[in-house]
Order: C-alpha cells, then structure tokens, then sequence
C-alpha cells in the first residue's frame, strides 16, 4: 500500500556492541533496505532513556525502533540490556495512554552476526508505519490546541 | 506610602491551593501588606477584571499568576496580567507545569463534556444539554468562556518570567520569594524560584539502600517501615525526579513524593525521567518476569505526569480528528 506517496520518517536507537555492526554489515553487504531509517548509534541500549523515544516522536518521527544485544550474555557491559527490557514495557504502556499506536514502536535485539535480520526489521517496519501514514505530533501540538 | 510594591494575584484553572498558601503564611501576611498593596486578588478582594484592565501597562510590579490555562477567560487574563505587570510569575504547579488539571489531557473537550454532563451517576440532564459558548436568551446574548480542548501553562500561553513550583508552594518558600522582590536580588528571567537546585530525595531523611523491586505496591496497599527509603519498597516515589525544595514533606510523614516540584534541574521530561528510574530498579532476569512487574503499574502517564503531563515532551494524549 502506497498511503499516497507518504514516506516515514523513523528514528532508530542501535547499541554500537550489536545492532550498530549489524546495521553496517547489512549496508556493506548491499542488503536492500528502504531509505526511511535513521540511525543514532548509542554505547548500549541501557543508555536509551525513556526521554529520548519520546522526544523522537514529538519532533516528527513517525516511528521509533530500539535495539541491541540478546539477553542473557551478549550485553558488552553485562546487563545493560537488562534496564532495556524492564523499561520498555513501561513506555509501550505509556505510548498506549498517548493514544501512540503500538505498530509506531518496536523494540528488540539483534545481534552483530544478524544482518539480515536488521535487513528485514528495517523493511518490515517501514511498510508497517508507512501503512498508519503520519503522526505528525509537532502539528498535533501546534494546529489544533484549542 | 506611594513607593510600595505594587501586588496582583490571579487564579486561573486551579483549585485554590495556591491561595491558602499565601495565607498560609499566616503572621506574616501582615509584613506583606506593610510592604505591598495588593491591586488585584479575585480570591480575597473586590476587583473586577474592568479595573485591571483600566490599570496603565506595568502597572502591577509583580504578579503571581496561579493556575493552569483551561479556558478562554484563563488565557485572556494570562495575556492581560502580562501587559499591565512589570514581572510575572507562574506561581504554584498548575502555572507551572499544568498540574492535575493538566492530567485533563487525556482526555478532550467532547469526551470532558460527556462525561461531566451526561454519564456520571448523579447528573440529571435528560435533554443532554452541554455548554454552549453562546445562547440566546429572550434577555439578549449570553457567553461563557471557551473550554478548551487541551490544558496549558502558563508559559506556553504567556511570556513568564519566574517560576514557583509547588502544589502549593511551601510558605517558607513563598516568603524568600517575596523577600527576594523586596531586595531586587532576582535571579536571570526564565529562573524557577523559590525550590533548589538538587532533587527531593537529597532533602529526604530516610535511609537509602540498593533497590531491587520484586512488586510494586500503592500507598493504600501496604503500611511502610518508618525510617526507610519508600521506593527501596517498593512504592513508587517521584522523588528521584523532582526538584527539591519542599523539605520532602511527603516522604516524611510516609507518603510517596508525587512529583509536585516539578522536573529536578537538567531533566527535560519528568515522567520519562521517573519512568526509567522506576524500571530500571525492577528485580528481574527474564523479560517476561520485567513485564509482569512494570504491568502491575496502573495507570503510567498518572502516575509519572501526575504533576506535569502539559509541560511534558508530548503535552497530551493525541486529539482525534474530528471534533
């Protein structure tokens, strides 16, 4: 589906340890993957604060992907995928109470030898967003407050 | 005494907490009055809008503007209050950071009105009137504010140039706000007055150890150990998140801090802030042990924005498109 030549904008967290390498070998491995995703590399997803998911969105993004490395044992700093697991729960809630459709956020792991795995995750959540159109949160703000 | 300091205060959508708090500060009032003429005070004083409005611009020296703006009369005054005073200040939560009836956000002006007018048990409105800006009456026209679909504060409707977080502020804060004027020792514009700089868990006296939650519990569910740190219980305190200023009043007397003050210095989102403090101290190795425990926290955006869901990163619950 087309959703009139809306192309998403979508902001993603990748752990540099695992998700980050897998980004990068499926860029070198010429992996087709739609344009739509940004990437911001972070040291580990137990650096991703809650702040950060909502900040994406409330400055355009139409959806928002976090990842990084499979628990139990293949965090770089042991546990930090552990703080991940236990808070992203809560911001699905959170997002669920903002009226946020839950296909807009994705959280997950991939690890660096899953290339294609990230391949498809990127192709797969393109055409999920893409599909729900625009969510536009700055004109949500700004437009219609009365 | 032509040099005094020329006083105005003015509640918007607030439930006049704000108010007893200035009163609050009980002998006091009278040195206040020594040293102010208080203009405008709806509360406590018989002025009209009419007589603000003759004032000439400046003419207030400062006015503490308490208060969420909800409806058009709100933001009318919000934007009078700023031309006729020299400085303005968003004085309590609600003009804060918008405050409990800024948790309103979830919800719209339609599904408000449905609500308060139509479902709750004890309203009897058969014909299912709901407010009208405007009616025509055999008399003439008759208006009433507009209610507005998403609850501000006072800085996003105004230009502000102090804030005094607190629901309410604390008197002893009010005071060295006062006093502060009286000096003309102010801090920068845009400076939040009258709190400190570090978070409400700094100011509590209750002894703090590694936090390892296996459930959490709200305050009616169980009678917390006196002494020790409410959170290490399991009770979700806001005080890791929120500024510091009140003396942690709540967490004194075994009640949770639930986030009054407002974000603490340098966070951007309050609730986020206090959301990942919350999970990131859940006891559990699998991510399904995780998700039943946080799945236990009823009400998240309540519970973490109680204080400040319009001043937050995304405002309010996203508006449905037709209205």
């Amino acid at each position: 589906m087309s959703n009139n030549g809306f192309e998403p904008r979508i902001v993603a967290f990748a752990c540099n340890w695992c998700t980050y390498a897998a980004a990068d070998t499926a860029g070198i491995s010429r992996m087709e993957q739609p344009p739509n995703v940004d990437i911001i590399r972070v040291m580990c997803t137990g650096r991703i604060e809650p702040t950060f998911i909502l900040k994406a969105f409330a400055e355009g993004a139409d959806g928002v992907v976090v990842s990084g490395c499979h628990p139990p044992g293949d965090c770089h700093y042991n546990n930090g995928n552990y703080k991940t697991f236990r808070r992203m729960p809560l911001v699905e809630a959170l997002l669920a109470q903002y009226g946020i459709e839950k296909e807009r956020f994705h959280w997950g792991w991939i690890s660096g030898a899953e290339a294609p795995k990230w391949a498809k995750l990127v192709r797969d959540f393109t055409e999920q967003v893409r599909d729900l159109g625009p969510l536009n949160w700055k004109r949500e703000l700004e437009s219609k407050e009365d | 005494m032509a040099d005094k300091l020329k006083l105005g205060l003015y509640w918007a959508a607030s439930c006049g907490g704000c108010e007893i708090a200035i009163v609050e500060l009980r002998e006091k009032i009278l040195d206040v009055d020594a040293v102010a003429d208080i203009l405008f005070w709806p509360v406590a004083v018989d002025f009209k809008y009419k007589d603000v409005e003759a004032m000439p611009d400046g003419h207030i020296d400062v006015c503490l503007f308490n208060g969420a703006i909800r409806t058009s009369e709100n933001e009318h005054l919000a934007h009078l209050l700023r031309q006729k005073s020299k400085v303005l200040v968003a004085f309590g939560s609600c003009a804060h950071e918008g405050c409990i009836p800024g948790l309103g956000n979830l919800f719209d002006r339609r599904s408000i009105f449905e609500r308060v007018y139509l479902e709750v048990p004890s309203v009897d409105n058969p014909e299912g009137v709901l407010p009208q800006t405007s009616y025509q009456m055999p008399e003439g026209e008759v208006t009433i504010p507009k209610f507005y679909n998403t609850v501000k504060t006072l800085g996003q409707v105004e230009d502000v140039d102090y804030f005094v977080p607190g629901c309410p502020p604390q008197a002893p804060q009010i005071w060295a706000v006062i006093e502060a004027i009286l000096s003309g020792q102010l801090p920068p514009k845009g400076s939040v007055v009258g709190a400190n700089e570090k978070t409400v868990c700094d100011e509590c006296e209750h002894n703090r150890e590694e936090k390892r939650i296996k459930k959490f519990y709200r305050p009616h569910e169980i009678i917390p150990e006196s002494g020790r740190c409410l959170f290490d219980q399991g009770i979700i305190c806001a005080g890791p998140a929120t500024r510091g200023g009140c003396g942690a009043l709540c967490p004194s007397v075994s009640m949770p801090c639930r986030g009054c003050y407002g974000p603490a210095p340098n966070v951007i989102d309050q609730g986020a802030a206090l959301l990942s403090a919350v999970a990131s101290v859940v006891d559990a190795d699998t991510e399904e042990e995780a998700a039943r425990i946080v799945g236990e926290i009823v009400d998240p955006v309540g519970t973490f924005y109680r204080f400040g869901l319009p001043a937050s990163l995304l405002h309010r619950r996203k508006l449905e498109e037709a209205e």
